[in-house]
Parts: structure tokens; sequence; C-alpha cells
């Protein structure tokens, strides 16, 4: 070891990743629009996102699926993008922030309830709180208050808005069930 | 992140043959244990072999009625499912106690059984540790051992198990198929994991190629009820400091059928078969349940910083047995 300086090391590393790596050709739908690209085996999927398809919407913060920030919609439900290779996620669809609101410019009732709530600070963990709390609407969480904290716990906020952030989802939960059954009517 | 070759496996053979004499393959479903121990560089395969969309994620009642829960069922649908909610409910409420509800989208139950160990001085790939390299010392056993196990443990090491639904797979007496090079066996939950001994790298039962296929449990017998308690440092997405996982029924005022695991002071999921003799046949009460809790930790054995596990786990365990007679007032109630 003593005999290597730095840069002999940084290129045996180069060398060793050269020899071990695959490359993958994948296609991946984000918010209904397809991506054909080639990644790496180790790529993950929050940095193909931000890094390479530009939807910067996504944050990385703790990468390591413990505080939420990177949530996205995986084929509808919600995961934490930065424990996904890219290529695990080949032929799947993704939901980020940036495809919530209709094409019209319409928010997204979770995104409403979001603004009308001031249900930030800093703003960095907002979008993934969004996105969580979109999927945690297509989940069996019951409605009272306590339930729905529980159903918010994988999403952390260090500026610690969580009272205005929980007022916000409790809201969203409402509405979308109040829409769900005027959608019932309207059918019956 | 280190480099690695990534494959898709077809089916279940073909995955079975591509890691066949590969040691430094790894198996991958939803890769929330997996790519976080990479990105720490605690695990370095060469080579992950993707399991995730195999046709394993199906629950369906065998012909005696238990359960067959696929090796790639996720942890929110097993949780959810009206099945494990009403028969097998400490199961669901361990569930619903793990992680976040983003990691139990992904997670699986095989992964769920993988989980390795949340010991600070295995995760943080510089201090002493005989599980991340074996003969390099325990870190643990004079360090900051707050978190660490004060039952199976070893000279060795003194990590704890960290999942939940494995707690109440023991209690429920699972058995956990799989399929290897040399075809298909079951294992009984109790001698899936192991103890550290000596040999702390090695924590299950598995052969080299062998991937779990699926996760029985044996029909909920009539009359008993179930409970999963948690106690931690925070109320939500938090591991154990003590858990347990608690069935019985209770017949002309008798207890019947008692089974108990703990989870978060042992070094594997952690089954009370004494506590449990100690249990049956007993008249219900409190003190009984306290009893059985003092029997339950009586060969704990502490470090500086976590003896006050064992009167955490003793309370926490009588209250889970108070708690799983409760329900079964209930229940009898409504009936």
């Amino acid at each position: 070891m003593s005999s290597l300086n730095i840069g002999e090391i940084s290129s045996l590393d180069r060398k060793r990743e050269q020899a071990t790596s695959t490359s993958h050709a994948i296609e991946i739908e984000v918010n209904g629009q397809p991506h054909k690209l080639e990644v790496e085996a180790r790529e993950i999927l929050l940095d193909t996102l931000r890094e390479r398809l530009g939807f910067t919407g996504v944050k990385k913060s703790c990468d390591h699926g413990q505080c939420g920030a990177c949530t996205v919609l995986l084929n509808g439900r919600r995961v934490n993008a930065c424990l996904l290779l890219s290529v695990m996620a080949d032929g799947d669809e993704v939901t980020t922030i940036e495809g919530l609101a209709s094409e019209n410019g319409d928010l997204h009732l979770v995104q409403q309830a979001f603004l009308i709530h001031d249900a930030f600070q800093c703003g960095y963990c907002t979008s993934g709180q969004i996105i969580s709390t979109v999927g945690m609407l297509g989940e069996p969480w019951s409605n009272d208050s306590a339930s729905l904290r529980e159903s918010m716990s994988g999403n952390l906020c260090r500026c610690g808005a969580y009272r205005n952030i929980h007022t916000a989802v409790e809201e969203a939960k409402s509405s979308h069930q109040q829409r769900e059954a005027s959608t019932e009517e309207d059918f019956s | 992140m280190r480099p690695f070759q990534y494959q898709r496996a077809a089916g279940v053979r073909e995955a079975i043959a591509k890691a066949e004499g590969c040691q430094t393959c790894s198996f991958l479903a939803g890769g929330t244990t997996v790519i976080d121990l990479v990105k720490l560089d605690v695990e370095k395969p060469e080579m992950l072999i993707d399991v995730g969309r195999l046709p394993m994620d199906t629950i369906l009642r065998d012909e005696e009625g238990g359960l067959i829960i696929g090796a790639n069922v996720r942890n929110s649908d097993l949780a959810w499912h009206s099945d494990v909610q009403r028969d097998y409910k400490a199961l669901s409420e361990a569930l619903l106690s793990g992680a976040s509800p983003q990691l139990r989208n992904r997670a699986t139950t095989a992964g769920n059984l993988m989980q390795r160990t949340r010991c600070p001085y295995f995760r943080d790939n510089y201090s002493p540790c005989n599980k991340r390299e074996p003969g390099s010392d325990c870190a643990a056993l004079a360090g900051y051992n707050r978190s660490h196990a004060v039952l199976g443990g070893s000279d060795s090491c003194i990590a704890t198990h960290p999942s939940d639904m494995c707690v109440a797979l023991a209690a429920f007496e699972a058995t956990i198929r799989v399929e290897g090079p040399n075809g298909s066996r079951s294992i009984p939950f109790a001698d899936f994991h192991l103890l550290p001994g000596d040999t702390p790298h090695l924590e299950h039962a598995l052969e080299q190629g062998e991937l779990i296929t699926a996760v029985t449990l044996p029909p909920k017998r009539a009359g008993t009820a179930s409970t999963y308690l948690k106690s931690r440092d925070r109320a939500s997405y938090e591991f154990a400091l003590a858990s347990a996982a608690v069935s019985f029924g209770i017949e002309e005022g008798c207890i019947v059928e008692p089974k108990i695991a703990l989870g978060g002071v042992a070094t594997k999921p952690w089954r009370c078969y004494e506590a449990e003799k100690n249990l049956e046949g007993q008249v219900a009460s409190l003190s009984v349940y306290e009893k059985a809790a003092e029997v339950a930790l009586a060969e704990a054995e502490v470090f500086e910083c976590n003896a006050f596990k064992v009167p955490l786990a003793r309370n926490l365990l009588a209250r889970a047995l108070s708690e799983v007679e409760g329900r079964l007032a209930r229940q009898s109630e409504v009936i």
C-alpha cells in the first residue's frame, strides 16, 4: 500500500470498475412520458431522475431510505427512489412531483392542501411529503389523527413543520374521500 | 458505490443456477437492505441477481387452512391482507410497526427474513466487527451497547436481529420453503436464523444458491388471539428496543397453546419455550404473566449500557399477555 500513491490507487479502482460493472438498456415512463436510456448496474433511480432526466423536484437528502425526501410513486405506490437501482425499474411507471398537476396547471388536491395550510418551512422535504401523501391516499389508512400521523412517518421535516403538514394531510384525506364518494354517486 | 453486475432472473431455476457456486452473488428483490448496505460498502457483491419480479407474490390458503406467503409478497401487502389481519393479528401489527410505508411497499417477505443487524459498529465499516470481518473483534462488547442483545449473544457478537416480522413468525411457528441446486426443502422457523457463537458472519441456514420461495403459517388454532407490542426510542419508524409477539387461548379459565417470541433483545428472533411451559394450563392472571415474563428473561446477560432492556422486555411481555387476554374477552363478547 505504501508504495502506491493516490493516483495509482484511483487508476486501480477505475480498472476494477471497468472490469466488474454491467450496462443495461432500460425504458421507464416518467409522468406519462417514456424514456429510453443506458444505465450502469449501480445507477440509482434517484440519480437517474435528477441528473439525467431533469426531474429535480425529487430531492436527495439522507440517501439511505431514512428521510423520505426522494419519495416517488412507482407503479402508483410510494417508494424511496434512493434505494432502487434504475435497472430494477425497467418497464415501470414513475410519478414525481412534476407529474401531479394537470396539464392545464390545476394543482393536485394534495398540492392545494399543502399551499392552503402553509405546510412547509424551507421546502426541501415538501415534494417528498406531497408525493407520499398521494401514495397514502391509495392505502387503507383510517381517518383518525394518530393513524394519519403514523401513515406519514416515513417523511422527515428538519424544520419541524409537522403541525401544518399534518393539517394538510388530514384535509387532503377528507377531500379525497369526498371526491371518491361523489364519483361513486355519479355512477350509481 | 462500488460497481457490480446485475442480472434479472427469468425464473426460480435460472436464479438458482446463476447463484450456485458464486460466493459473491446476492439475490435482490425489494433492495431496501442490499442497496443500503452496498452504498455503505458493508456488502460487496460482484453480482446482484434480481428475483423481485418472479411470480412468488401471492398469499394463498393451504388445504389445512394455513397460509402460504410468497417470498416476494411486499410487507405492506402482507400487513393489510384481510386473512392476516383476522387470523395472524400479531404478524400484521409487527409489519406495520416496522420501517416506513415507503419501505414496506418495497420490502419483501424473504428480504425481511434476510435483514442484517442495525448494530452501528457493523454498519460503520470502520470499527472491528466479527460479523462484517470475521476475526476482527467486536466493538460493541466494550462499546456503546445500549441497543444490543441481552439474550443469545456470545464473546464474538451481541448484535440484535432487527426484524419485527420475524418475531411474529417465530411465535406463529412459520416454516420457510426454499429451492436450491438440490431441490426444495422446508426449514422450521426456529432453525432458520443462527446464533452468533464463534461465527457471527453466518446468520441463516441457507446453503449456497438456495432461494427462499415462500413462508408458510400453520392454521390459526380456534379460540386464540395474538398481539405484537414494541417499545422504541420514538413513536414510529424506529427499531425495537424490546418487542413481544404473543398468542394464546383461554379454555375454562386456563391458558392453552401459549406462544411467545421476543424481539430487540436477542441475536435472533427469540422464542421463549420455558415461559410458554410456565403459562400452559395456568389460570390466566397478571401474576402468571409476570412470572412467565420473568422466566423469559431469566438467562439475560447485560452489558454496560443495556441493562434497562431486561425490565423493559419483562414488562412489555407481561403487558402483551394481558392484551391478548383482553382481546380474547372482546372476541367472546362478539360471539
